[in-house]
């Protein structure tokens, strides 16, 4: 279960091995022809989509997985709880990329680019989901934001998205696992840094 | 007149610190990498740019996407620390920040030269991509900053020749030629939203 979770994407097509997620998701919409909306063939709308996937490598994506190693994957590794000053940077710092979320990518708009949902919108609350399962809920107190959820949510299909999420969304379980100590030895001044 | 020798001059270096963004008529755009997309679409550059077979193509996305945190990250952490942060603050940099900045791009030059280049003459094989392109900028940067990455990685040297050629010589220097002489920047050169962001960013190091 846990090795499952630290698996980097990554996509194997015959002799054809892909990692990045970005990367991925373009392939695979290319390769099966996927509905237009998901990277739309008019050039200003797929440039809003990939300016988001752009921003979001060092803004959202720099953030919100760090929650999920604060809070359950370095004390599950080192057996230590971290000091809360660091859960709260964190969130700061997430705080900051939300804002900038709402006001510069999504606005007053349905999705990212507008009327129909595009792989920006995925990718954005693939990472968001990270958080919320570790009990930082960050679309609490952003109703604009739980409403794009919704909509997303909406559009992938409610319980295909639930699915896809389980993990994420009882990662506290984890917590419960017992970690062969070696590892933990090893892996233990890896994640400190 | 001296005064419109100034004014040149500083839109020349101006251009060197601004946040990169297009505007075509009503569109704006931000991000260089959409930016990058965007022109070779619309111009429908030549092939080789972002091919259009499909496994050459996700190579290309690889990279871009790989390459934000971490050839691009630390490289700009690597010019922030030794030339950005001395100018903001006053202070000279700090040999230890510098040392750790330094280590961290050497890792990502190790699995760049390991993963994305291998023994190919491009990222994507045998021909230039916006992903050579958009990496080799990024490493102007430490480059700017004194420090010489190419010195002791022979293949990386070769490959910066190949790209160099590619675009053409003269066209690279001069679109460089800013950055290579970063030594000089003084802090009235760097556009001011810029600065603001910067600040932002070093204030976490």
């Amino acid at each position: 279960k846990v090795s499952l979770l630290k698996k980097v994407p990554a996509l194997k097509d015959g002799d054809f091995t892909l990692a990045e997620c970005t990367a991925i998701l373009l392939y695979l919409s290319r390769k099966y022809n996927t509905p237009d909306h998901w990277y739309p063939s008019d050039i200003q709308k797929r440039a809003k989509v990939d300016e988001y996937l752009s921003w979001h490598h060092a803004n959202i994506r720099a953030n919100a997985p760090k929650t999920m190693w604060i809070k359950v994957l370095i004390p599950l590794f080192t057996g230590q709880p971290l000091p809360s000053e660091k859960l709260q940077e964190v969130m700061e710092g997430l705080s900051t990329s939300l804002k900038q979320f709402e006001e510069r990518f999504l606005q007053d708009k349905a999705f990212i680019i507008g009327s129909e949902i595009s792989l920006a919108d995925l990718v954005a609350i693939v990472e968001l989901m990270q958080p919320v399962g570790v009990g930082c809920d960050i679309f609490e107190d952003r109703p604009r934001l739980m409403e794009w959820r919704r909509r997303v949510e909406d559009a992938v299909g409610k319980e295909l998205f639930f699915q896809a999420h389980e993990m994420i969304l009882n990662i506290k379980e984890l917590s419960n696992i017992q970690i062969d100590p070696q590892l933990k030895e090893h892996l233990a001044p890896v994640l400190m840094k | 007149s001296s005064g419109q020798n100034r004014t040149e001059e500083f839109r020349k270096v101006n251009i060197l610190m601004k946040v990169p963004a297009l505007k075509d008529g009503s569109f704006t755009l931000a991000e260089s990498i959409a930016i990058l997309l965007y022109l070779a679409r619309k111009f429908k550059t030549p092939d080789h740019w972002y091919p259009s077979d499909l496994q050459k193509r996700a190579r290309v996305d690889e990279y871009l996407s790989w390459q934000h945190v971490n050839i691009r990250g630390k490289g700009g952490k690597l010019f922030l620390t030794k030339v950005l942060l001395p100018l903001l603050t006053g202070q000279p940099f700090p040999p230890e920040k510098l040392e750790s900045a330094t280590e961290e791009l050497n890792v990502v030059l190790n699995q760049f030269e390991e993963k994305f280049l291998q023994d190919k003459p491009f990222i994507a094989g045998s021909e230039i991509s916006l992903a050579d392109l958009v990496a080799l900028v990024e490493l102007m940067q430490p480059l700017g900053a004194g420090y010489d990455l190419f010195e002791e990685r022979p293949k990386l040297a070769e490959w910066r020749r190949r790209v160099e050629e590619a675009v053409g010589k003269q066209l690279f220097q001069e679109a460089h030629e800013g950055i290579l002489n970063a030594k000089n920047l003084t802090a009235d050169k760097i556009a001011p939203e810029l600065l603001e962001r910067l600040k932002h960013q070093l204030l976490k190091q």
